[in-house]
């Protein structure tokens, strides 16, 4: 008897847990959700935040998409860098993206980067962590410039730089060895890219390119990709043969003859619907 | 066979990460001197670094006591050398290569000595870095790490490395001790007074008792507050 999904109360449905048990107990694993492995950092400059990502997305050990982009437009004085399950990370970002749209609307004002970390974490806490969504949220607003790391279970933090996923050590390592106050924008560009690479190079989690996202008080502007760092090889050699290399002894000639010529009509056979 | 009897099976007081790398001119290796009792910092002048031979110098992380046990067993053996009058003195890469079997025998009998070591030193004249682990995973490489050391440590010296192919003596001092001081901010089972152990040529140099407090900087502190 098959169970009918009741979709009269909000939130996940767990009805299906003891099945999949045991399914898995027999031998039928559970599909591989697609996860964003991940390096992702954001760091406040002197005139506001830079965001950067990887752009591999993993599905268990195969790379699943070679060149995703990890930085979701929120606003335009905002954008978010996401780390987790890559479904939960696009749908909360959309989510996120039209709520603040419609907050903007209704307040006639640019959003404060602290509603949208409000909101997010609002959001995730209530999902008990069950969204895979680890986040870095960064923008700037009429009062300052604002980073925030978010965690798939709600709690945010306010920093002057961090670094979230896989890669996120490799990637933390060079922030606590070169960040500084008030850095000047191509510094600020510079210290991103690297750490990224960080886990581009050392995590392999993270790959691919490194995309960045400088946002200022004039505005957003999304860097795709900011370094090519991996670059596909070329081929060294070339596996066709020059003409000639077959020599050819003799040719001979037949052109097909055509004996006999018939009409044939063809009739629409009727599709078998018994 | 099997009598019910089984060994202890995870560490009582260990050291956290050690970091090497070879450089312009030799080996360099750096460990802290924190003895960690769980989340006690229980010993803070633990010497997790030691000199073998004049070619070689062993540091582990993992279980102090089993540190201390395999310390004794190879300073035992080269006394052996030596009263015996040694053809050949213990190099680096005979003293990796001992300890990788002996590691692995022990883990195959369900009784492992719970380190992770870096061997440092000489090979035939070559400089030679290299990992042990406590199930037997062995590599020689120019940078290698123990614990958080490989997450937070590795990354930043390729990073050096690929600006810089080879380091003079003071680079790699000022990178190791920078490593240090990102695992002192960043492992909870970090600390901030060290050794570092110098491998050339001309023979082993420890340096004990060095402390990176006075060089950590706490101004970020001031950008900190709440959580939103």
């Amino acid at each position: 008897m098959m169970e009918v999904v009741d979709n009269s109360y909000p939130g996940f449905q767990f009805s299906n847990f003891a099945r999949n048990e045991n399914l898995v107990a027999k031998g039928f694993p559970m599909p591989n959700s697609r996860k964003t492995g991940t390096t992702i950092a954001g760091i406040v400059f002197k005139d506001g935040v830079v965001l950067g990502a990887d752009t591999r997305a993993t599905e268990g050990d195969i790379i699943a998409d070679k060149n995703c982009s990890k930085i979701h437009y929120l606003q335009p004085n905002m954008y978010c860098c996401g780390a987790g399950t890559a479904a939960d990370l696009e749908m909360t970002t959309q989510l996120m993206a039209s709520q603040l749209e419609l907050h903007r609307l209704n307040t006639g004002r640019q959003v404060p980067v602290v509603a949208a970390n409000r909101m997010l974490k609002q959001m995730l806490f209530r999902y008990q962590g069950y969204i895979g969504a680890a986040l870095v949220l960064g923008g700037v607003d009429k009062h300052d410039s604002h980073i925030y790391s978010i965690h798939p279970h709600g709690s945010t933090d306010r920093l002057p730089y961090t670094t979230m996923g896989s890669g996120s050590l490799a990637a933390m390592s060079v922030f606590e060895s070169r960040w500084k106050p008030n850095m000047e924008a191509k510094e600020a560009k510079q210290l991103v890219r690297d750490a990224i690479a960080g886990g581009v190079f050392n995590d392999l989690g993270s790959g691919s390119n490194i995309d960045l996202c400088i946002i200022t008080k004039d505005g957003a502007t999304m860097i795709r990709p900011y370094d090519v760092a991996n670059v596909k090889g070329q081929r060294q050699g070339k596996y066709e043969y020059k003409r000639g290399t077959t020599e050819v002894l003799s040719t001979t000639v037949r052109p097909i003859q055509i004996v006999a010529e018939t009409v044939k009509k063809v009739t629409v056979e009727e599709m078998d619907t018994a | 066979m099997n009598t019910g009897k089984s060994h202890t099976m995870y560490p009582s007081t260990s050291g956290t990460s050690v970091v090497g790398l070879v450089y312009d001119g030799g080996v360099m290796l750096a460990a802290d001197s924190l003895g960690s009792y769980g989340s006690l910092a229980r010993f803070r002048d633990v010497k997790r670094l030691f000199k073998v031979t004049d070619k070689a110098a062993l540091a582990c992380s993992g279980d102090i006591a089993d540190y201390q046990f395999i310390r004794e067993v190879i300073e035992q053996k080269v006394r052996d050398d030596v009263c015996g009058g040694y053809t050949r003195e213990l190099n680096a890469g005979a003293l990796h290569c001992w300890l990788t079997r002996v590691l692995y025998n022990r883990r195959s009998r369900f009784d492992p000595l719970w380190l992770e070591c870096v061997v440092a030193g000489y090979k035939d004249d070559e400089p030679f870095l290299g990992y042990v682990d406590k199930i037997g995973t062995a590599f020689e490489a120019k940078e290698v790490a123990t614990g958080f050391g490989l997450h937070f440590a590795v990354p930043m010296i390729r990073e050096a490395r690929e600006k810089k192919q080879n380091l003079s003596c003071d680079e790699a001092r000022k990178l190791l001790t920078e490593c240090l001081k990102v695992l002192y901010y960043r492992d909870c089972r970090a600390h901030f007074k060290y050794q570092l152990a110098d491998i050339t040529p001309e023979g082993v140099t420890i340096h004990d008792d060095l402390n990176l407090k006075k060089e950590t900087n706490w101004e970020v502190a001031n950008y900190i507050s709440g959580y939103e």
